[in-house]
């Protein structure tokens, strides 16, 4: 399981799970789960598209991430930011729907850019995907505390000259980038369950930035790397172990959350948070 | 009209039971739609359809009709969705990902499964897009009648939900049940957008849903208006788009057709920014800052 | 507090989170009376209009409505809350709105009635907002929102109203127009008014008693009586001052540091 072929899939898969660790960290600071579920989705109607007119299906994904990325920014200026979420999903969709129609064999690479190809990378598809992923990351580091301003305090940040609007283009921008190096290894609905299961679970357990987004790179790796072993021997897909055991996580998370908050509640010398009265 | 309408088009019977079943879920989501919308919970109501999809392959796999498959994986999801049940709507939404992450997960299993039993390699574009033209007429008078237990649960809730949406003190106060009722219309999407989801495939389903509503909300001041509004805007996308879905065999590419699905979303979102150009003057609505309510998309 | 008081709170206390929010709140309030709940911020006046209101439970104590406990489906307490969490593009006019206030709680579905109509007209005429009655609530400025979700409250004919900082985010004339129409209202209707607020000079016309929070404690008595130094220094915990000066009352809280003989000895000697 650890050699040759198998080397390829391990280092991308990796890659993909520290991108998604740290993207998704974000994505669920700034209730962007539906973003993150959309923007890949639309990726995959691009690399139809792509295909069909002959180009690099690659060409393809990270033109309509961005697409994505645009129209939901764009509309979200004048509408409530789910419907033009939603709006744009079902846009891009559409449009995949039609050139997926008019291009004879496409089916059997429609369900690969779903669920994921993660045992077929091949040498040289590994050196973009890890480029793709450092410039991703980059641009989070770069960003990380007018992002992390604006995602808590986005009054705050408006105040010191941080657009809470141009926050979130950049941020959707670095979903499409991360996305369109990841949808080929893993697939477009496998890169959202990473995104957001193991940064929902870090966030039950800290409350604190840097060690949440950290635990959601560590839980991220995890979850792949144990996905991986286990579709291995099992042939199951890859998408399945990673979606459960997202949920997993996620569960282990909100239980941990609750304990602990059942132990606070019960020392009564500790003066509550106004914010928690409830009602 | 010969150019619009082409030969055969009233005499096809997939196309009346097409138009039949069509406009009912168009009604029905329209309206589910417009409280959909207005209760902030239009990514449940997406994630609700793909769950059901995955239930729908969950049934066809053991053999068991596709009915029972979307029904029970929709009503199942939303009962634990309920159940996580956050109040805050981020966490919400959070929730409501990691269900739809595992359901996704499950869906891959199922394709995997199904396509070691029979070569299904289109299965994945039928589940995502579905396909109006190939109903079976039997299951009609089930799915109708869904239909409109869905529509008429919402139809008796319309007012409270109205109420807690302006004020859940108000009307927690009065004497409202808010989470049973909550919990209550979530299953009326779940119910609703299964059925879509059967029908007319996921993507389309969260169209008929979302659009419409939105474009309503867009143009009418009342409930009333903004359902009969909804449901009138969801009807026509449905009923045009199959005209030209059928018309479409005659345009090239020569022969296949292009999908009803681009067609009813295209004119749903089309019909949605159009309603943008008539009021480009007025200023855009201002930036909610409240923290609790910032739900930026990204 | 009487025996036929509309609104009894019998000792009533409530611990949250390791935290005494209000402790041993006792007062009443009788038919027609115009109460208003005053003090600063995070005295505990939003968590005790919840406790009146039965949306949040007490540790000790009991609420009593006209000698008796509240039930859930008491229509005889209207509420205006502080803010409404509602978007633009909510599909109710005003008209709508104040409409829900007569059978908002109830399922089914209704026809439209004229005698309904015509009450809903006459109650948006009482508050002064029928100008705007066909406009989305989403639209209006916060002073015309409060003005819609009175007559919403009013509507159903309570005998209690209660209002959550109504005054907190208008301008003075809007804080005005809001003043008087409730203390029109207030006699018209003959209904008992609690509203809470943090600043007492815009309800001195209207206001026949207050109820003084601090620090989850009240007093509570006419103006002259509760608001006074040694009655407000005692609710909060620590020498409080407190300033008339062209019609208007101010109450300060003195500086850390200030030696309490001091200051009392100052006081002795402060004309008023």
């Amino acid at each position: 399981m650890f050699t040759g072929v198998m080397v390829n899939t391990w280092i991308a898969a990796t890659a993909v799970a520290i991108i998604a660790g740290v993207t998704g960290f974000f994505a669920v600071l700034r209730g962007s789960t539906f973003a993150a579920h959309t923007i890949p989705n639309g990726a995959f109607a691009g690399a139809a598209g792509a295909s069909l007119l002959g180009l690099n299906p690659f060409a393809g994904l990270a033109v309509f991430s961005v697409a994505g990325a645009l129209g939901i920014a764009g509309l979200s200026r004048r509408s409530r930011p789910d419907v033009a979420t939603a709006l744009t999903f079902v846009m891009m969709l559409g449009i995949g729907a039609l050139f997926v129609s008019w291009s004879s064999q496409y089916a059997q690479e429609a369900y690969s850019l779903l669920f994921g190809e993660v045992f077929g990378v091949s040498t040289d598809e590994v050196l973009p995907i890890l480029v793709l992923g450092a410039l991703s990351i980059a641009a989070i580091v770069v960003m990380f505390r007018p992002l992390m301003l604006s995602s808590a305090l986005p009054e705050v940040a408006a105040a010191r000259g941080v657009p809470p609007r141009r926050m979130d283009l950049a941020f959707l921008l670095v979903m499409a980038l991360a996305t369109s190096m990841t949808v080929p290894v893993v697939g477009a609905l496998l890169m959202f369950s990473l995104m957001i299961g193991p940064a929902a679970a870090a966030r039950s357990l800290t409350a604190r930035p840097v060690l949440a987004m950290t635990l959601s790179v560590v839980i991220a790796l995890v979850t792949v790397w144990t996905g991986i072993v286990a579709s291995y021997q099992s042939n199951w897909p890859l998408g399945f172990f990673v979606g459960i055991l997202g949920a997993a996580f996620f569960l282990a998370g909100r239980a941990y959350a609750a304990i602990r908050r059942d132990r606070t509640e019960r020392s009564s010398d500790r003066p509550a948070n106004p914010g928690l009265v409830p009602g | 009209m010969h150019y619009v309408f082409e030969p055969g088009f009233f005499a096809s019977g997939p196309v009346h039971v097409a138009l039949a079943v069509g406009t009912v879920v168009a009604i029905t989501s329209a309206v589910v739609g417009v409280f959909t919308v207005t209760r902030g919970q239009s990514f449940a109501g997406h994630s609700l359809a793909d769950i059901a999809t995955t239930g729908g392959s969950g049934a066809f796999l053991v053999g068991v009709n596709q009915f029972w498959g979307y029904l029970a994986f929709g009503a199942g999801a939303a009962a634990f969705m309920e159940m996580i049940g956050i109040q805050r709507r981020r966490g919400r939404d959070v929730a409501t990902g990691v269900v739809l992450g595992a359901a996704l997960g499950l869906a891959a299993l199922f394709l995997y499964l199904g396509t070691q039993y029979s070569t299904t390699t289109g299965a994945s574009f039928t589940i995502l897009f579905g396909s109006i033209f190939v109903l079976t007429p039997s299951t009609v008078p089930a799915l109708i009648a869904s239909a409109l237990l869905a529509l008429a649960t919402v139809a008796a809730l319309a007012r409270v939900l109205l109420l807690t949406s302006l004020s859940p003190d108000i009307a927690a106060a009065r004497g409202v049940p808010v989470r049973a009722v909550g919990a209550a219309f979530l299953m009326a999407l779940a119910v609703s957008v299964a059925l879509s989801a059967m029908i007319i495939g996921a993507v389309l389903s969260t169209a008929l849903l979302i659009g419409p509503a939105a474009t309503a909300l867009r143009l009418a001041k009342s409930p009333v208006r903004a359902a009969i509004t909804a449901a009138v805007l969801g009807v026509l996308a449905i009923w045009i788009g199959i005209v030209l879905a059928y018309d479409s065999f005659y345009w090239p590419p020569a022969g296949r057709g292009w999908p009803v699905s681009f067609f009813v979303v295209t004119l749903i979102v089309g019909g949605y920014l159009i309603t943008y150009l008539r009021r480009d003057r007025q200023s855009a609505p201002q930036e909610n800052v409240d923290a609790e309510q910032a739900c930026s998309p990204a | 507090m009487t025996t036929n008081d509309l609104l009894t709170l019998d000792h009533v206390s409530v611990r949250l989170g390791g935290r005494e929010i209000l402790q041993d709140v006792s007062f009443g309030i009788q038919a027609g009376q115009f109460t208003g709940l005053i003090g600063p911020n995070g005295a505990g006046k939003t968590t005790l209009l919840k406790v009146i209101l039965g949306l949040q439970p007490v540790t000790s104590g009991a609420v009593l409505l006209d000698g008796s406990p509240r039930s859930p489906r008491d229509a005889s307490i209207g509420y205006v809350p502080q803010k409404l969490g509602i978007e633009p593009d909510m599909p109710l006019r005003v008209k709508d709105v104040v409409s829900l206030g007569l059978d908002g709680h109830k399922f089914g579905l209704r026809l439209p009635s004229r005698a309904r109509r015509e009450l809903v007209s006459d109650m948006l005429t009482a508050v002064g907002a029928q100008r705007y009655a066909d406009a989305r609530i989403g639209e209006l400025s916060g002073g015309e929102q409060q003005r819609v979700m009175i007559a919403h409250a009013l509507i159903s004919r309570p005998k209690l109203l209660l209002l959550d900082e109504p005054l907190a985010n208008l301008d003075i004339s809007s804080e005005q127009g809001i003043v008087s129409v409730l203390g029109r209202l207030a006699r018209a209707e003959r209904v008992a008014v609690l509203l809470s607020a943090h600043d007492m000079n815009p309800l001195m016309p209207v206001m026949d008693r207050i109820v003084y929070v601090a620090a989850g404690r009240v007093a509570v008595g006419d103006t002259d009586e509760v608001v006074q130094p040694e009655v407000l220094s005692r609710l909060y915990g620590q020498h409080v001052d407190v300033i008339r000066v062209h019609g208007r009352i101010l109450v300060v809280a003195a500086p850390e540091g200030v030696d309490e003989a001091e200051a009392a000895a100052e006081d002795a000697g402060v004309i008023r």
